[in-house]
């Protein structure tokens, strides 16, 4: 048995322990890969999928634990769509807006530009 | 039932070791894990219930967030002990056996498989290191509205600028963060990045790497983070580990380009 050297003091781990997510990505991607007699084949819970059954199975629970990306993917909430569709509108009309008030900008630098050539 | 009942839920493989396991240390399905020696090869085993660890209830728990969260923390907590005393050869979650013949039989299978790749890990482990940036302060209004259309425009164009040059700076210092820190470790992996929103943490994960550093170099390496997370500006530096080496248990050709 070797162990050589101190181990500094663990990190990232205050607080109720590690991240679940840097767990979560350890114990189901990484670590060795042994078919047991029970044959659960892991790949069907990547964490994507977990977050997507997150979804289905419980919302409540899910948004208790900030995990509420869903909402404002318009992929996947209505609410979100209508979201997005109100942003673009709202930009839509400051960029007309900020259109009209160059020409009107322009009208004037142009409208002056001829006064002054009247005036001489 | 027998003294038998119940499945055999295998956390690692190691070399024999000397030193005692924690006494109140619990598994998954709250048993104490125990050794089961093979060939001169050690299995950390713990009994778990047909009920739960068949394959058919498995796999409805698997998908039960919380049943999943607590199972690979215990499964996490047996690691981490297995950590202190030695190098354990970590397995994924979840890898189920009838018996106690049938954990024997994979070691056997396994057991070339298995000297190699601890000879490989002796006395090493993970460190984990994730750059993130800040996330954007809330849209600071424009100064009032903009003056004219041009104002309008000049301002938005500057906005898209500063974004820009965020990002560029920011990858590259990822870049020469990785670059830094594998040059002081035996072995490095990048995994992708993790979603805000499952890890709970704040800002973009712009790097998510894993280092394989012997014992003795791990104080130094974590000094060498350490110092990087002052040169970090709008981004933020997090360290996590000692880590069992999970990331390089697998040989290198799985590895993933950078």
């Amino acid at each position: 048995m070797t162990m050589a050297g101190r181990l500094p003091e663990p990190y990232g781990r205050d607080g109720g322990g590690a991240n679940l997510a840097d767990i979560l990505e350890r114990v189901l991607d990484k670590g060795i890969v042994i078919a047991g007699d029970i044959r659960i084949n892991l790949l069907d819970i990547e964490l994507l999928t977990i977050k997507l059954r997150l979804v289905v199975a419980s919302v409540d629970r899910a948004k208790e634990m900030c995990i509420d990306w869903w909402e404002y993917d318009p992929e996947l909430s209505a609410r979100a769509r209508r979201e997005q569709l109100n942003r673009e509108n709202r930009e839509l009309r400051e960029r007309l807006a900020a259109l009209e008030a160059l020409e009107a900008l322009e009208a004037l630098e142009t409208g002056r530009g001829q006064r002054q050539e009247d005036d001489r | 039932m027998t003294a038998q009942a119940g499945l055999r839920y295998v956390y690692a493989v190691c070399r024999p070791f000397e030193a005692a396991l924690q006494s109140q240390l619990t598994g998954v399905a709250g048993a104490p894990p125990g050794l089961l020696r093979h060939h001169g090869l050690v299995a950390v085993v713990s009994k778990v219930p047909e009920g739960d660890f068949a394959e058919e209830p498995l796999r409805d728990h698997l998908e039960d967030l919380d049943w999943l969260a607590a199972t690979a923390r215990a499964h996490q907590g047996v690691i981490d002990a297995l950590t202190t005393v030695t190098t354990p050869l970590p397995l994924g979650l979840a890898t189920v056996f009838r018996d106690d013949s049938g954990v024997r039989v994979m070691m056997e299978a396994r057991e070339a498989d298995f000297r190699h790749t601890l000879d490989r890990l002796e006395g090493r482990v993970e460190w984990g290191v994730k750059l993130y940036a800040d996330p954007p302060e809330q849209e600071s209004p424009p100064a009032g509205k903009p003056a004219s259309g041009r104002d309008y425009l000049r301002q938005r164009r500057n906005r898209t600028h500063e974004y820009e040059e965020k990002r560029r700076a920011a990858e590259e210092f990822a870049r020469t963060l990785h670059e830094r820190l594998s040059r002081r470790a035996e072995d490095s992996r990048l995994h992708p990045p993790q979603n805000a929103a499952l890890s709970g943490v704040p800002g973009q994960n712009l790097l998510n790497a894993a280092y394989l550093v012997a014992r003795a170099d791990s104080e130094e390496f974590v000094e060498l983070v350490d110092r990087t997370k002052d040169e970090a500006t709008g981004m933020r530096v997090e360290l996590t580990g000692p880590w069992a080496a999970y990331s390089f248990s697998e040989p290198a050709q799985s590895r993933e380009s950078p």
